[in-house]
């Protein structure tokens, strides 16, 4: 039931926002209407000139002044509980959540589903299944928001932030930018469709908003595979943890070990910092080595890094709430007996690191999919800049022999 | 100054008691606390500054620890040995001003300005260097880690060289391989940096400025500085700015770390 | 209670001659813009202050008019952007910051604690100064292309992508943050050393409370916004990274820093219109204020807690829960000294004489729109409620109405109040009655109905929006032409006022307190003997029954001329009053 003064109730949080602002409501309407009452009152009751009692007025009566002090903390102090339990509901999302990224830039919001669906101010959900929204900003502080799911989250330059919804009704409904961010900030806006099962089934078969005129879209993890190709990722980072580079292997979502010895999760954000500003993120074993590049704003945009993430993410890992310090660092070596199912093993030389060495992973191998190999000494695309030099820096200078210099692993790749 | 309407009480009174007054010990006073009210504010005009600091170092400590190499530790220390002499000097001339001493407040005066001068000119061959060396930041600044520098690394147990950079040996890396969010965080460093201690500057050149003037004011016998208030309040200034520079020395010359 | 409690009326200059006051000792513009009376100042920044609120409340006007327009009218969304934010910086730095201190609160705090002057007089003309100045170069900005970035002055967007006027206008808002620095660090001083024999801290008129929490939360709250808006305006010159993500920056630590001030700011606001309440109140209750210590401490509370709050703007940014939940729960709390005063004031008046004048139906106003406004702000502090209402027109709604129906009308009220003092006419009663009713109504119009299209979703800062919103727009804006009728009509009255109102007495409402025994204007020393207090504040119990009952059925003022008379009786030692020679 939709009472003209709200928003249509469509995700699971609406009813219990809505409950919670009737409470607030009633309380506002019950304690104005007392005090506008007793002004009233007092005002007429006890005007210049009428003939009332006025014997004995008091100044202060301590007892009233600490009712009316506690009384109001208490009901304060019940209110903000009633409001907390679904503030912590709102961020955080379940473990099943289905993702999508949201990129807000001026003045647009563009949105990626993982199968690779692109929109841009518009997004099609189905209803009744959780999603998580990952989001950043491209430029300035936008703020993402669906009067209708009750949902709000700023969108951040130079970090992720993170809501989540599910929603209940079909239908149309807005979607604003509540962060000033300039000229068009009232227009950067568009609309949330939610469909039944059935729609969404169709929209997905029809390729989503664009149609069936473009080619197969690509998913989110495709699209990160290829760019970890054709920027040469796999040069470094194999199948398995060498002297140069730690394996991506099943790390999603896992501890890791940094150099300071800190133990930290590798989660989204982090894969985002390590890739944006690896020289922060160096593992524990990896301080001597050249520290890998760091690619820019201008080399990779949000998308593409997203799409990186996705595609490690696809390589395996932990699903669903990480294991913040209950696992050490892995320390299995590396050792010949590691099948994997592309790669060479490495040979490395790995006690001079002190005893723990580079950390490997555990898990399975790779879900399946080759994709074409690049030979690491050579530069695979044409991207400018810091890639290129430094595969080639690399490249060039292990030609030269040096006693205990590791083994390359050359073209492997996941 | 506006036209007074003649005091009502016709006892004698000190010709520096101002007419909001009742007597000095309440002029006095409101001075003084007046005086520590202003510093107050000072102390949550850098305090933000700090805050920003803390909130930086925090996040990049290992950046802060490396760049703040650069920084000329001995300069540094120089100053502090001057600005806190300086303090002495100028609690000297509150001193003698308080003993109604006109030559000795002009000569303790006059020396806590040369050290203040002392303290800028130091300061301006420390900046002088950093302009020198690209680490103004703006549009040309420019960080390059150094030979020897090498990545941030803990001191591994064991001697690694063979694990050296990729040929064995230590490479001055070209600076287009320099990964550029150092260079971001290296420039915050100075931001801060220049940020704090300029304004800490600034604020040594306004004490100057005040300090000459009741140096000319002494030197020409002005009335006004027949009472000791002004020269009390600007060594209340004064030592304020000296805690000041005691909290920016260590933080941004003394970082602890390998 | 004996007699020597009574006390005693200022004395008149002697029949005949010419009142010297501070306002006609002199007329020369030197004597005026070099003047260093705390009353001449206090006159200076009620015209600085006008003018300021004058331009901010057109640019609200045209903010009103376009918006009654989904599609926008009359203005490109660059513009409406600037008006916006000049309404913003205009009214939140240049009005609500200094009215009520720099006017009233210059004017009133050393006649109402028995002094001459504030302590620095000369400091006090620096601060009109550095707020002219800032003022100008915020006009400035505005005049010479204007600024869009809101008053808030977000960064990444403020410090690099905005193309406006934006450093010029963060100099002018940096200068009178100095300014008002001044005035805090003097009224702080004054309060400490300054008050009149007998005159003890809990003898104090509640103002003088108000007024000292203020000056606290504004020596200790300014200086952070200062640096932290010289900070962005260093960014934005020399391309630093401080807030810039780009180059390894944090924009949120903006917002830290930016609200660590600006909520207390809000306080700075409020604070010195409740001490308003309490005075008018007790006045016109006739009546000591309900609770005095309650109300006392809940000033210094509200001071302290408003300090600890800040990162309740900041819930949706992405700050961690744990966090979100400590500001949640502090902002719970500094809403309870609040509540406590709604209902001292409310209780200052069961068994009062309570007298409808024009201050009065101002502070009753205040007293019901606050309360709706403080309530609705429990909205906001509801985390998981803010995450809906946060950045929509519900925080507008509320912020305007403790803004507007609290602070405006507690200055308008207090505006009302010491009129005679200051200038010593009268306003016009009807009138002044006339326009708080029309106000009332056109505020309530507006702002209402903004509390609705924000939880429907509709965001702030929006020159376009959905055509399902127009109605309440409508509405609003219908509301904004009531209330700038309600604001016209007093600018018209006062300034009629000075030349044809009645002449006032010292104490036209035979009101208690220390500036109502001085004349009216007062000379340029205010007293022309420091009084020795020796009476509680508010003492309006000590009234004699022959005083109560000229009051009752009186004339304005009627009570306090019996007691001039009596006092003058008690001078000459006349025995019918029954008061001792010398009183």
């Amino acid at each position: 039931m939709n009472f003209p003064f709200l928003p249509e109730r469509a995700s699971t949080f609406s009813d219990q926002i809505d409950a919670l602002g009737l409470v607030l409501t009633s309380l506002t309407i019950f304690f104005t209407a007392i005090v506008f009452a007793l002004l009233l009152f007092f005002g007429i009751r006890y005007r210049r000139g009428s003939k009332v009692n006025r014997a004995k007025p008091q100044h202060h009566n301590l007892a009233m002044e600490l009712t009316w002090s506690i009384i109001p903390l208490i009901l304060g102090l019940a209110v903000f509980v009633a409001a907390m339990i679904p503030y912590t509901q709102i961020y955080n999302p379940p473990a099943n959540a289905e993702e999508i990224f949201v990129i807000g830039k001026r003045w647009m919001w563009h949105i990626e589903h993982t199968n690779g669906i692109r929109e841009n101010n518009e997004m099609h959900v189905p209803m009744g299944r959780p999603f998580k929204l990952t989001m950043i900003s491209q430029d300035v502080i936008h703020g993402f928001y669906v009067p209708a799911f009750r949902i709000k989250r700023d969108a951040i330059p130079g970090r992720y932030n993170t809501v989540w919804f599910e929603a209940t009704r079909p239908g149309k409904y807005h979607l604003f930018c509540t962060e000033y961010c300039g000229t068009n900030h009232s227009e950067m806006g568009g609309w949330v469709y939610v469909m039944t099962p059935g729609d969404y089934a169709d929209w997905l078969k029809r390729g989503g908003t664009q149609g069936a005129n473009d080619a197969r879209v690509e998913t989110a993890a495709e699209q990160g595979r290829e760019l970890f190709t054709t920027l040469a990722c796999s040069n470094c980072h194999g199948t398995q943890d060498t002297v140069r580079a730690p394996s991506l292997v099943g790390i999603y979502n896992r501890p890791r070990k940094l150099l300071s010895g800190q133990i930290v999760n590798a989660d989204d954000e982090y894969l985002r910092g390590a890739i944006r500003k690896p020289e922060d993120h160096l593992l524990e074993g990896y301080g001597q080595v050249t520290t890998m590049p760091a690619y820019r704003d201008d080399q990779l945009t949000e998308e593409q890094v997203h799409n990186l993430i996705v595609y490690i993410k696809s390589l395996g890992g932990a699903a669903g709430s990480p294991v913040a310090n209950g696992k050490g660092p892995r320390t299995a070596p590396i050792s010949n007996s590691r099948e994997g199912s592309l790669g060479r093993p490495a040979h490395v030389t790995s006690p001079g690191l002190g005893g723990s060495a580079a950390p490997t992973n555990g898990t399975t191998p790779p879900t399946g999919s080759t994709a074409p190999g690049t030979n690491g000494t050579t530069p695979a695309n044409a991207t400018p800049g810091q890639p290129s030099t430094a595969v080639e820096l690399k490249s060039g200078a292990q030609t030269t022999s040096s006693p205990s210099a590791p083994t390359r692993n050359t073209g492997s790749t996941l | 100054m506006s036209v007074e309407v003649a005091e009502e009480h016709g006892h004698h009174h000190d010709p520096a008691l101002q007419h909001q007054f009742q007597d000095m010990d309440q002029q006095n006073e409101s001075y003084v606390v007046g005086m520590w009210t202003f510093l107050v504010t000072e102390i949550m005009f850098f305090g933000a500054l700090f805050l920003a600091y803390t909130v930086y170092r925090r996040e990049n400590p290992a950046v802060f620890l490396e760049v703040h190499h650069h920084l000329d530790v001995f300069k540094g220390a120089v100053n502090t040995m001057v600005l806190l002499t300086s303090s002495l000097t100028m609690a000297m001339a509150v001193y003698h001003a308080q003993m109604k001493n006109r030559q000795k407040q002009m000569i303790y005066i006059g020396i806590t300005i040369l050290f203040a001068f002392t303290f800028l000119i130091i300061k301006g061959f420390e900046w002088e260097k950093k302009f020198h060396d690209h680490h103004v930041p703006g549009p040309h600044f420019e960080y390059v880690r150094g030979e020897g520098e090498a990545p941030i690394v803990k001191a591994p147990p064991t001697p690694v060289v063979s694990m050296r950079m990729s040929n064995g040996q230590n490479v001055n890396f070209p600076k287009d391989t320099i990964e550029p969010d150092f260079s971001n965080k290296a420039q915050l460093f100075f931001s801060l940096y220049f940020c704090m201690t300029g304004l800490h500057a600034f604020h040594v050149i306004i004490g100057i400025g005040v300090m000459g003037t009741l140096f000319f004011m002494l030197m020409f016998k002005h009335p006004n500085v027949d009472y000791y208030m002004p020269v009390e309040l600007a060594g209340l200034y004064w030592h304020f700015v000296d805690i000041v520079w005691i909290f920016l020395f260590p933080l941004f010359y003394l970082i602890p770390g390998s | 209670m004996s007699a020597t409690a009574l006390p005693p009326a200022g004395l008149p200059a002697s029949a005949g001659e010419t009142k010297s006051t501070y306002l006609n000792w002199s007329y020369s513009v030197k004597d005026w813009l070099l003047t260093i009376d705390h009353k001449r100042i206090a006159v200076l920044y009620l015209i600085s202050i006008s003018i300021m609120f004058l331009l901010g409340g057109f640019a609200a006007m045209a903010i009103r008019v376009e918006l009654t327009s989904p599609h926008g009218q009359l203005m490109t969304s660059e513009v409406y952007n600037k008006m916006f934010t000049m309404h913003g910086v205009l009214m939140v730095f240049f009005f609500l910051v200094p009215s009520i201190p720099a006017t009233l609160g210059n004017f009133v705090i050393p006649l109402m604690i028995g002094a001459k002057d504030l302590a620095f007089p000369r400091l006090n003309l620096l601060s009109w100064y550095l707020y002219t100045i800032g003022g100008l170069m915020a006009l400035a900005a505005m005049i010479m292309g204007g600024v869009d970035t809101g008053w808030t002055f977000y960064t990444p967007y403020s410090s690099v992508y905005s193309n406006t006027n934006v450093s010029l206008t963060l100099v002018g808002i940096f200068i009178a943050g100095f300014s008002s620095i001044a005035t805090g660090i003097n009224f702080i001083v004054t309060v400490h050393k300054m008050r009149a024999p007998g005159m003890t801290w809990f003898r104090l008129p509640l103002f003088i409370w108000a007024m000292y929490s203020t000056s606290v939360v504004i020596i200790l709250g300014t200086p952070v916004v200062a640096i932290t808006l010289a900070l962005v305006v260093v960014e934005r010159l020399l391309h630093l990274g401080i807030f810039n993500p780009a180059l390894g920056g944090d924009p949120i630590l903006f917002q830290h820093m930016f609200w660590f001030y600006s909520h207390p700011a809000v306080y700075i606001m409020i604070l010195p219109s409740m001490g308003i309440i309490s005075e008018i109140i007790a006045c016109f209750s006739r009546k000591r204020v309900f609770g005095y210590s309650f109300i006392a401490f809940s000033s210094l509370a509200i001071g302290v807690f408003g300090f600890l709050v800040w990162g309740h703007h900041m819930f949706v940014t992405g700050q961690s829960m744990y966090t979100s939940m400590v500001f949640s729960a502090l902002s719970f709390i500094v809403a309870v000294p609040s509540a406590i005063k709604v209902f001292n004031w409310t209780a200052t008046m069961y068994k009062g004489q309570v007298w409808f004048t024009a201050p009065m139906i101002y502070a009753l106003g205040f007293i019901g729109l606050f309360t709706v406004g403080g309530l609705t702000g429990l909205y906001l502090a509801s985390l998981a409620m803010d995450v809906h209402l946060n950045m929509t027109y519900f925080v507008v709604a509320h912020f305007h109405f403790v803004m507007v129906g609290g602070a405006t009308l507690g200055y308008l009220g207090g505006l009302h109040f010491w009129w005679p003092k200051i200038t010593g006419r009268m306003y016009p009663e009807g009138w002044a009655k006339l326009a708080a009713a029309i106000s009332f109504v056109g505020f309530n119009l507006t702002f209402l109905p903004q509390f609705i299209v924000g939880y429907l979703g509709m965001p702030r800062r929006y020159h376009y929006y959905p055509a399902e919103y127009q109605i309440w727009h409508v509405l609003s804006s219908a509301g904004a032409s009531v209330l700038a009728i309600g604001y016209g009509i007093p600018v018209i009255y006062f300034l009629w006022s000075l030349k044809y109102g009645p002449k006032a007495g010292d104490n036209p409402w035979g009101a208690v307190g220390l500036e109502w025994m001085t004349s009216s204007p007062p000379p340029m020393e205010n007293f022309h003997e420091i009084p020795v207090v020796t009476w509680e504040a508010y003492d309006y119990d000590s009234m004699t029954e022959s005083e109560a009952q000229a009051d009752r059925e009186s004339m304005p003022g009627a009570g306090a001329a019996v007691r001039q008379e009596a006092a003058r009786d008690a001078e000459e030692g006349h025995p019918e009053t029954g008061h001792p020679a010398g009183d």
